[in-house]
Formats: structure tokens, sequence, C-alpha cells
């Protein structure tokens, strides 16, 4: 090979390299091992953590311990999928072309909008790009009203929307623990953004605070959980602008939190400014229908500084995760998931309730599948215990309420009544 | 198999379903949601039996080329083959089945993790700190230019241009217009090489960075990059690199000695991740000492023989992602480097442009090139001449390549070069496999000269032949109703 270059070794391949800055290999890295090493050290590392395996996982707050079918991982992990890329050349890949058509499809008939993308990062940037986009559209306005958001999620909000000309004010939670119609006032309003169910579990009066942001001429956008879409009503049916959220509950695994999946959809309006790659019905010169991306002069590679985002790889694999599991779930599916979290959850939630020393932090509001319980202890105390029991207990909520007793527990369709009332004989047992 | 396959809602029947769940074992809560908040409309879904899905996708994904089949030389994308044994580490429970929020005793392996895959690819661009929080690397460019911004600020410095070469990635300027910057566009000099004179011209005390990519997009080493970094930095300005090219001098070169201050390095190319069809991806951003505290938090900190989520201090920009960003990119990355150690990266860094030049020398006889000259990881092709003089374009010969079975290079890209094809083979290719790429190639030359109609009717062998994208866009269909 380097006689048909034209030199006589690899150090002439980097002749081009001034001399100073060629370096030897960095002592901060280490010496190879085999796969046999390095697989049996991982095994030992993972089977450290405490995991879905050896706990009883009752923590939500964005990410949850959702049953994924077998065909998810099993589809997922053939070659033809996990190894190919974006699908610039559409005769060759037409499968992923057509998974992210049908992922769009079945998007934009859940939540009931016009138009979807075939993915954003997760469900919070999504939120970002979602104000961006907004923002685009109505130029003169700046407020942006948000609930209930988590404090990581704020603080993400606040660095990505640092600079513009954006005014992001997060609502206080209230005694109701979610947005009031009547806090949506005042003049200048671009948006309201309201989490659904939001971040302490509860399911607002999206209607009422569409209509509010409507007669404030604002857009509204929901930030919706894709699996409560299976008990609730869909964000297109109350007017929603446009609608994000985060779809790791569609057949993903939590993965300490990462990849993750963003769901973004809009109203027609918003076509030649949503961000990211878009499948196209297309057909080819013998008059087949096919797909390809679409719309690509909204693009980085093509609009430069002035595309409408500056995304070019997106969760591709996550949305054909997401696509293959609504299949498999279909109409009834969905709707027995969600009911499953909504009764469960809610079973959980009034035996709680019924414990000595433990109350609801919100009495009367509705929840889907998670909820906010005040303690008898400091919530971290509690989850301390309840690892010695092998409970992932929830999510502490200080930074939230500003209460040190308050936990927030989720309950997916995989936990079963055993599990549930195990978690309520450790809750009996703290005093 | 011709033709395309029927959508899943287009196979959909009444009443069949693909999943069951176990009947609810709790008692009903009947009024959980107040009657208003029901949603009254089926779920349109469809609907389909397990059997037809897995068969429908098996289907689908016949349709597209992947790495596993053959060559995919599509340029900046560094499409290497990805090690089969990650898969089978980012499956194991005690990672897939891990909470974010959990607390940190009961994750230190996975803490452990993140930490090494900083410290490593810290050490991997010769800089000081590193987040791997960005989900790609478009989000790492945007996190590096508030990092910038952030350093400035602090600095009391007013500074809003950003420099940034014609030949730069679509994603730079679009970044630097998100995070709020005016951009001004560096013309390549005629060899291809970013000039320092060209740069002093541009220079002013406006200028918060420039953002380069080295090896550039046409390929090739950015030669005067440590002069003109001292330029920038004499200007008060900082260096930013695009790392997206990284293959072309991983374990040869360190971008910190260049002069570069931020780099985000897309961890899914040069470090081995299979890309799943456009992601996920993972984009961690590195920095020089001085703009560590501005980095995104928490941070993961070793403290005697624990990891702990530590603050990340007054100065940070915040949070990009929610959690730890795509951690099994990340892992991916550090089980690579794991595998490799120091001089096995080194090797893919010397074997890709070993195989790049290997393919540009056996192809220069046979298609015009604008720098006939060592090359990094990828080469340009321009068919300027040919477009002109055969009436065949770029865009002929990648949809030709993929009637040899080829995926095709990445066309039109360098925007600079006229009919462009950025060509991208990779180390992890052998040299029987370079071989028949480039028997396809001239293959495909002579056709251009004996029967160029063939070319410009391309592909003709593939599932579905070329489409009418101009009518795609105007009717734009997204969703099936």
């Amino acid at each position: 090979m380097l006689r048909t270059i034209g030199v006589k070794g690899i150090e002439d391949l980097f002749s081009d390299v001034p001399q100073k800055l060629l370096t030897s290999p960095s002592p901060d890295l280490p010496a190879p091992l085999t796969e046999m090493e390095l697989t049996a050290k991982f095994r030992e590392l993972a089977s450290a953590n405490a995991s879905t395996q050896t706990h009883l996982c009752l923590m939500g707050g964005g990410v949850y311990d959702h049953y994924v079918p077998a065909i998810v991982p099993s589809l997922l992990s053939r070659s033809e999928f996990l190894t190919a890329y974006a699908p610039y050349q559409a005769e060759m890949s037409q499968g992923t072309l057509q998974a992210m058509f049908e992922y769009q499809t079945m998007i934009c008939r859940l939540t009931r909008m016009d138009i979807a993308n075939s993915s954003f990062y997760d469900g919070t940037s999504a939120l970002a790009a979602a104000l961006f986009m907004a923002h685009k559209k109505e130029p003169e306005r700046r407020r942006v009203l948000l609930g209930h958001f988590s404090p990581s999620q704020m603080r993400l909000l606040r660095t990505h929307l640092e600079g513009t000309p954006l005014d992001l004010e997060f609502l206080p939670l209230g005694a109701k623990g979610c947005i009031d119609a009547e806090a949506i006032s005042g003049d200048g309003l671009l948006a309201v953004a309201a989490s659904c169910p939001n971040y302490v579990g509860i399911v607002p009066e999206m209607e009422m605070l569409s209509e509010a942001a409507h007669a404030r001429g604002a857009f509204f956008i929901a930030s919706v959980d894709p699996l409560s879409l299976g008990v609730l009503h869909p964000p297109g049916s109350y007017g929603a602008d446009i609608v994000v959220g985060e779809a790791q509950c569609l057949g993903i695994p939590m993965n300490f939190g990462g990849p993750l999946l963003g769901l973004m959809a809009a109203r027609e309006s918003f076509l030649r400014l949503m961000p990211g790659r878009l499948a196209g019905q297309a057909f080819d010169v013998e008059g087949r229908r096919g797909f390809v991306m679409t719309l690509q002069t909204r693009e980085q590679h093509i609009r430069r500084e002035r595309a409408t985002s500056n995304i070019c790889s997106n969760q591709a694999l996550n949305a054909l995760a997401a696509c293959i599991y609504l299949s498999l779930l279909g109409k009834r599916g969905l709707t027995d998931v969600a009911e499953q979290c909504l009764h469960k959850a809610n079973y959980l939630y009034r035996e709680i309730q019924a414990l000595p020393g433990f109350a609801p932090v919100f009495p009367g509001a509705p929840v889907f599948k998670e909820f906010a319980i005040r303690c008898p202890r400091s919530a971290p105390e509690m989850v301390e215990k309840a690892l010695a029991r092998g409970i992932l207990l929830g999510i502490p909520l200080r930074e939230t309420t500003g209460d040190d007793r308050d936990l927030l527990i989720a309950v997916t369709e995989k936990r079963t009544r055993a599990e549930l009332d195990r978690v309520l004989e450790f809750l009996r047992s703290v005093r | 198999m011709k033709g395309g396959e029927p959508l899943l809602y287009e196979k959909s029947r009444p009443g069949r379903r693909g999943l069951t769940y176990p009947a609810l074992d709790v008692p009903r809560t009947p009024d959980a949601l107040p009657a208003g908040m029901v949603r009254s409309s089926v779920v349109d879904l469809p609907e389909v039996a397990e059997s037809e899905i897995v068969r429908h996708f098996t289907r689908l994904s016949t349709l597209n080329h992947h790495v596993d089949r053959d060559l995919f030389p599509l340029g900046s994308c560094t499409m290497k083959y990805n090690p089969k044994f990650s898969e089978a580490v980012l499956a194991l429970p005690g990672i897939s089945g891990v909470h974010p929020d959990q607390p940190p005793q009961t994750v230190q392996g996975l803490l452990e993790c993140v930490y090494l895959a900083e410290k490593f690819m810290a050490a991997v661009t010769g800089l000081h700190g590193c987040t791997y929080q960005p989900s790609a690397g478009a989000q790492g460019e945007f996190t590096g230019l508030k990092l910038i911004s952030a350093y400035h600020r602090r600095k009391g410095h007013r500074k809003d241009e950003v420099l940034i070469p014609d030949s730069a990635h679509g994603t730079n300027p679009a970044s630097a217009a998100l995070a709020g910057y005016r951009t001004i566009e560096i013309k390549t000099g005629k060899d291809g090489i970013l000039e320092p004179g060209e740069v002093r011209k541009h220079l002013t005390d406006r200028t918060a960075c420039l953002m380069v990519t080295n090896p550039s997009t046409l390929g090739l080493f950015e030669t005067c990059l440590p002069e003109i970094s001292e330029l920038l930095h004499q200007a008060g300005a900082l260096v930013y690199m695009d790392g997206a090219n990284l293959n072309g001098m991983v374990g040869v070169v360190l971008p910190g000695d260049m002069g570069v201050d931020v780099i985000q390095v897309n961890a899914h190319k040069t470090f081995a991740s299979p890309h799943g069809g456009g992601g996920p991806c993972s984009g961690p951003v590195c920095v020089r000492d001085m703009l560590m505290p501005f980095l995104p938090g928490p941070r993961i900190e070793r403290r005697g023989a624990a990891y702990v989520l530590a603050d990340p201090g007054p100065d940070s920009i915040g949070r990009i992602h929610p959690y730890f960003g795509n951690f099994a990119v990340m892992l991916r990355m550090l089980l690579y480097v794991l595998r490799l150690g120091a001089k096995g990266l080194r090797r893919v860094g010397e074997n890709a442009v070993l195989n790049a030049n290997y393919l540009r020398a056996r192809l220069a006889a046979a298609y015009p090139m604008p720098h006939p000259r060592v090359c990094k990881h990828e080469f340009v092709v321009s068919l300027e001449s040919w477009k002109s003089k055969k009436g065949v374009s770029a865009l002929d010969v990648a949809k030709r390549l993929l009637d040899f079975g080829f995926y095709a290079p990445t066309v039109y890209f360098p925007l600079i070069v006229k009919e462009a094809l950025l060509i991208e083979p990779t180390e992890t290719e052998s040299k029987e496999t370079l071989d028949r790429f480039v028997d396809a190639m001239l293959a495909i030359a002579r056709e251009a000269d004996e029967n160029p109609a063939v070319l410009r009717e391309a592909p003709h062998t593939t599932p579905l032949r070329r489409f009418n994208e101009a009518e795609a866009a105007r009717s734009c269909t997204l969703c099936h109703w």
C-alpha cells in the first residue's frame, strides 16, 4: 500500500504535520486489554450496581422502569439498523427512512398533531428547541411561563436559552402542585409550556391552560409523557401548538439516563421552522412509493447559520425502538399500559396515605404514574433505609417543594401488587 | 426484493395485537382522573400481530446498507466497524437497568466509567477537563461555544463574533448562530489550507473564537493552526476545534498542542459506536484548564475511594443534558479505549490515514482531485469537469456506486468544492475491500466516458430507484393519515 502511495513509511503520511506536534502515545491512556478481560471486568462492575435486577425500582422523575418487550432489543440489534447511518442515499436506506416515517405517523396520531420530526435528543432539549421555534415565529414576544419541571430540567432550559431574548419564568408549585390558569397573565407572552403530568406527578388541567395561553396570544406548548396519552386527552384536542416529551418510556432501557428520546410534534404552520430530520413520502422513477429525507433546506448542512437548528445526528435508533414498541402495543395495548400505570400508582398512593405519618404533598390533585408523598423522616433517610430492603424508593424532592421529607415515587405497569405491598410493609416499619 | 414495503398501518386489521399485559392485580381507582381529562378518542395505532411486526421490521432492515455488510465511505462520518462485545456489555442489566437518580453509592461503577471516560478523552485531546453531557457533535459545538461565552463574560470581554472557515461543517455556523454569535466566514487558501494572513484580516477585538476543523473537511491537516492559534490568543480570543475528523490524527497529534482551547469530539465516530441510522451519538467537549470552572454540572469527582457528584461551582454554564449525556455511547468509547490502549489508538489514526491515501493514490489517475497530495483520513474528488464535459454529476457517480453494492461517499460537501465527493474509508477496511471499491470506481469512470446514461439513470439494482425529491418537498407528506 505504501508503495502504491509512493511513500516509504507511515510517518511520511504525516509529513504535513509540523514535526514538533507529532506525539508519542499518551501515558494517561491505559495498556490494552482483551475482550475476555474487559467483559469479565465489566460484568463485575455491573453486578456491583443496584439495578432493576437487584432492586425493586420506584424511581421516575423523567426516566422510568417500564417493561421493554423482547422484540424491541431483538430488532434493534439487527446490524442493518444498528450499523447504518443517516439515510442520505434514499435508494439504499429505505429501512431507516420508512421506519422514520412510520414513527412520525404514530407520533402524529398519538398526539393528534399535524407534523412530527424524526426525533430530538431528549424531551427537555426538545422543549428548549420548541421555545426557539416559537420565538422565530413571534420574535417580538419574549416571556415564557413554565411549569413544572425537575431542577435539572430547569437548569438545562436556563443554560440552553441563556443569552437569547427569551425571558423564562418558572412558576411556583403552589398548593395545588400544578399551574393555575390564573397565573397566566401579563403582556408580551410568547408561550406557556406545561408539563403533563408534571414533575411531581400531577396532571394539570391542560385544556384550561391552553385556553388561557391562547387568550393572551401566546403559544401553548405541552410537554407530555407519551404513555399517558393512552388515558389522557391528546394535546391536539386541547389546541396545543407544539408538543414535546421524553419518550424513554416507549421501549428504551433506563441506561443510567441516556440515550433518551425527545419527541417533537407541532401544528402544520411550524413546518418550515421544525428542527431535525424529516422523512417524507416520495416516488421513484418507476412511480413506486418510498421515503426520503425532505425539506433539507431547513437544515444546517445547507442553510448553515440561517438553519432552523444546528441538529444533525439525532436519536434515530431510539425512535425506531419507540416505533416498534408502539406497533406492538397497538390501539388497545397503549391504553392497557397507561391504565396499569394509573391504577397501580393510585393504589400505592392511596395506601400510603392511609399509613400513619405519611401524607400527600398535594392532596386531591390527580396523578398518573407518579406522586409526591411527605414522609415521617427525611426523604434521603427513607431512601437509605429502603435500599437495605432492596427497594429504590424514589427521588427526594427538597429542591422542588422545600421540604426535606418529600419524596417522589413512580409506579409503572411492571410493578405487581405483591411488590407494592412489600413497599407498604417497609413504609409501615419506618416510624 | 424489488419495491418497497407496505406501511404497518396498511397491514393493520381490527382486533389484532402484539402484546398482552397481565390482568390488573390492584383494585381500580375509578375516580383517579377527572372525567374531563380522560381520552375519549381511540389511540390511533396500528393493530398487528407480533410475528407480522417482526417480519415488517426485518424486511425493512434488508432495504438498508450498513457497515456490517460492506464499506460505507461516507466522508466526515467515520463509518468504521463497531466491536460487538461493547453491545454485549451494554446489555448487562447492571448497566441498562440503572436509574440515573439512584444514590451515588449504588452506582459507583458507572460513575467511575464517566470519570475514566472524561480522563481518557482529555488525554486523547491533550486538554484538561471534559464533559460527556452533549448528546451529539452539534450539541457539543453549542456547549463549547457556551463555555467560551461564559469565559469571556467572566473576563469582562465583549465579544460577539466567531470566525469560521468556508470549509466548515454546516453545524459550525448553525451552532454559532444558536449560541448568539455573528459568524464571519474565512476563505480557505488555494491549497485548501487556512492561512494566518486571512485569519488576521478578520480578527478584531470582537472575535470570541475561531472554529476550525482539523483535519479539515478537505481531509487536509491545517498546517498553520499553531501559528493561527497564537494570533487568536494574542487578540484575547480562543480556539475552538471541531473534532469530528479526529480519526485522521488520533494518537498521532494532540489538539491541545496546536493551541486548541475547546474541542468537541464525535465519540460515536472515532470511538466506534454504531450510528443507528442517524444516532444516538455523543459529543463530549474537552477544555483547557482555564475553562474548567465553566463546565456543566454535576462534576464527577473522586474523593478517596469514592466517586461523588460535585457541584460545578458558580461559574458553570449549568446543564446541557438532564442526566449524564448519552451514557451508553460514552461507555462504548471507554470500552474501545480500554481495548486498544494508547498504542492501539495511535494505530487507528495511522491506518485511517494509510487507507485514505491508498484509495486516493489508486483513484488519482481516473478522478480529478483539487488537492492531489497526502491527505489525512479522507479526501475530496471534484467532478466539475465531468459535469461540463461528460454531463455526469457527483450525484450520478454516487447513485451508480449503489449498484455495485457500496454506499456512496458524501456528496456536494464541502461546499467550496464543486461537484464534490468526500471519501473516507476508515482504518477497519482491508486492502481487499479497498481494492474492490477501487474496481467499482474505475468501472464507473469508464462508464462515464462510454455510456454516461447508465450513470445518469442509476441506481438500477436497488429495491427502489431514484426519487423525485423536489416533488417530495413540494407535496410534503410527513405522516400517513
